[in-house]
């Protein structure tokens, strides 16, 4: 008891958070998982249906179209963030470029700048008969392209462009800074050994950017799965994604259904259990199919597990042989 | 398609460069820099120049790409249409309110776990981490529900209140404080008869000022320009806040499109301008968590 009094400013002060996450992230977290289980209009009694929520997800179309939207756009959209965020951080890495401040400060602005504000702007240059990028493109002697409006698979571009924009830099920072970190005498050793600049790069800098790489990799994978801001003001504010759904999102489809344009809350709430196990799974699988199996580091910790294990089993026979 | 075939025939120009110039390789490296940096200045330059221009020019083709002379009359026509100084009045209260109190508790909790060692710590921090792990997404609708229920629909409260003790920024106060303060300074507070509860306060706070810049910028950048939340919650014009101010304007049949461009630019520049002047701590702030000090 006493202990507790000693300590009481520690509870004082780590009070809040618990307070506040309880109420506020805990239990909308375990109701939503309860809710996603019954229908309800947020107004009359609740009815439990089971998971006929989590059927009806799955058999609708609109679902498909939204997850596969959803992927493509993150997936093709990874392609420049990951390549280009080394390329670059690789060259201003180098011993030869100045002012790498000034491209860092650069590359990062996407990053500060409302996603409202830069989809607006990108909504006209990407306009069909005034477009900016329409112009480069008829400067070069090709056609103008519908890129909003058409068949509506071209606003996947237009997503993907923005998306890449908005994450290189950050992505570039980030591996930049883990690049100044790795001791000099390792690019020294390389470059006395005859390593090319390609060697280095793909034999020093990303096996040991590997930890990193795979942290920006989870936290641009959330970004993708949140998609929303941007396809939704790039077609008007169009909740069905434009023409034939095109920029339809997954958090488009579950706002859509409640609470801004339907009321079908425990629907809703399904579509927001699968978005979240989406989330962890891929954590899990980008985590788990990145562990080098030949790390010391990897064997040092399984060594580690299994001794543990030996120990509490040869513990628990004596235990056993005791009685 | 030819806007590749371009950039391929670039990439093909610099590669001969490198090959066959003397230093070329340097110029190609700057090159490389610097067109990437134009793509990424594009869209800036785009919105200051659009909201030069009245509605027609910018339907123009080919597309202006130097200022107008409409700034005046885009302004005028901007602040007919909208509040635009409510909007900005509601994104400072918000953001201020939000960032103030996310210092305060994630600052004295990180502190709290880094300097005490009492009962049931390890096991409340690793709970702490374990919060991470959830992605807000699952419980997005019963946070809307709880908010109705509230009554905090149309209210600042809903932005402030429910994130403003986050386990991010206590677990990254905690890092700091365990790398940054001297156990011996809490303890000579301690001998000079400091109360327990001022410690913190009178000898902790000054110490950690570049950690609350960082975290501040961080949760001030995000919370200003997020637009999703106070989309669900922020529902009549006079409370909204910056995005959706804009968001209103976008799409509108009678939208003046200059007056829209403008808008954009007055709701990007200050934090932008902030950014060109500390663009050190910005970048430290917002990818702080990926990178070890």
């Amino acid at each position: 008891m006493k202990e507790l009094k000693k300590y009481r400013v520690a509870y004082l002060y780590i009070a809040p958070f618990f307070i506040l996450f309880g109420i506020f992230g805990l239990f909308p977290i375990v109701y939503g998982l309860y809710l996603s289980f019954f229908r309800w209009d947020g107004m009359t009694q609740m009815h439990f249906i089971g998971i006929e929520n989590y059927i009806s997800i799955f058999k609708d179309v609109l679902f498909w179209r939204a997850l596969k939207n959803t992927l493509v756009i993150g997936i093709i959209a990874h392609i420049p963030i990951l390549l280009g965020g080394l390329a670059l951080a690789f060259i201003l890495n180098s011993k030869l470029i100045k002012g790498e401040n000034i491209f860092k400060t650069i590359y990062f602005m996407p990053m500060v700048t409302s996603a409202v504000a830069i989809s607006i702007v990108f909504q006209q240059m990407f306009g069909n008969n005034y477009g900016v990028i329409n112009y480069f493109n008829v400067l070069l002697g090709g056609n103008k392209i519908n890129w909003l409006g058409g068949d509506g698979s071209l606003i996947k571009v237009a997503v993907i462009v923005m998306f890449a924009w908005k994450w290189v830099g950050w992505n570039m920072v980030i591996y930049l800074a883990g690049m100044q970190g790795i001791s000099s005498d390792i690019y020294e050793a390389a470059s006395i050994d005859g390593a090319s600049q390609t060697q280095v790069l793909f034999k020093i800098c990303i096996p040991l950017l590997k930890p990193i790489i795979i942290f920006t990799v989870i936290q641009s994978t959330i970004g993708m799965f949140n998609l929303f801001t941007e396809p939704f003001i790039l077609t008007n504010q169009n909740w069905n994604g434009g023409t034939n759904n095109g920029g339809l999102t997954l958090m488009m489809y579950l706002l859509n259904k409640a609470p801004q344009g339907g009321t079908l809350y425990g629907y809703a709430s399904a579509v927001a259990y699968i978005i979240t196990m989406m989330i962890v799974l891929i954590s899990i699988l980008v985590n788990k199919g990145t562990t080098d199996k030949s790390d010391p580091d990897y064997i040092a910790h399984q060594d580690m597990k299994r001794m543990r294990r030996e120990r509490r089993r040869a513990a628990r026979q004596k235990g056993a042989a005791g009685v | 398609m030819r806007m590749l075939l371009l950039f391929a025939a670039i990439a093909v120009i610099l590669i001969l460069i490198r090959k066959f110039v003397p230093r070329g390789k340097k110029i190609a490296l700057y090159a490389v820099l610097i067109i990437v940096a134009l793509i990424m200045l594009l869209p800036f330059y785009m919105m200051f120049v659009m909201s030069t221009h009245t509605t027609s020019e910018i339907f123009h083709f080919p597309p202006y790409m130097t200022f107008g002379k409409s700034l005046i009359a885009n302004f005028k026509s901007m602040n007919e249409q909208v509040n635009f100084m409510r909007s900005f009045m509601n994104s400072c209260i918000v953001t201020v309110s939000y960032v103030a109190l996310v210092l305060f508790f994630c600052s004295i909790a990180g502190y709290a776990f880094a300097v005490y060692d009492f009962p049931g710590r390890n096991t409340l921090f690793a709970i702490l981490l374990g919060t991470m792990m959830i992605p807000a997404t699952a419980g997005v609708i019963p946070w809307y529900i709880m908010m109705s229920r509230f009554h905090w629909i149309d209210t600042f409260w809903a932005l402030i209140v429910p994130n403003c003790a986050n386990a991010f920024g206590i677990y990254w106060m905690r890092q700091y404080c365990k790398n940054n303060i001297p156990v011996a300074l809490v303890e000579a507070a301690r001998i000079d008869g400091c109360p327990e509860v001022f410690i913190f306060f009178r000898v902790i706070a000054p110490i950690l000022k570049p950690a609350y810049a960082a975290l501040g910028i961080m949760n001030f950048v995000n919370v200003w320009n997020d637009f999703m939340q106070p989309m669900m919650v922020l529902k009549s014009p006079k409370m909204q806040t910056l995005p959706l101010l804009l968001r209103g304007m976008v799409g509108d049949r009678g939208t003046d499109y200059g007056a829209m461009m403008l808008a954009s630019t007055c709701a990007v520049l200050p934090i932008l301008i902030a950014f060109l002047c500390a663009s050190k701590y910005f970048m430290s702030g917002l990818t702080a968590g990926a990178v070890k000090e």
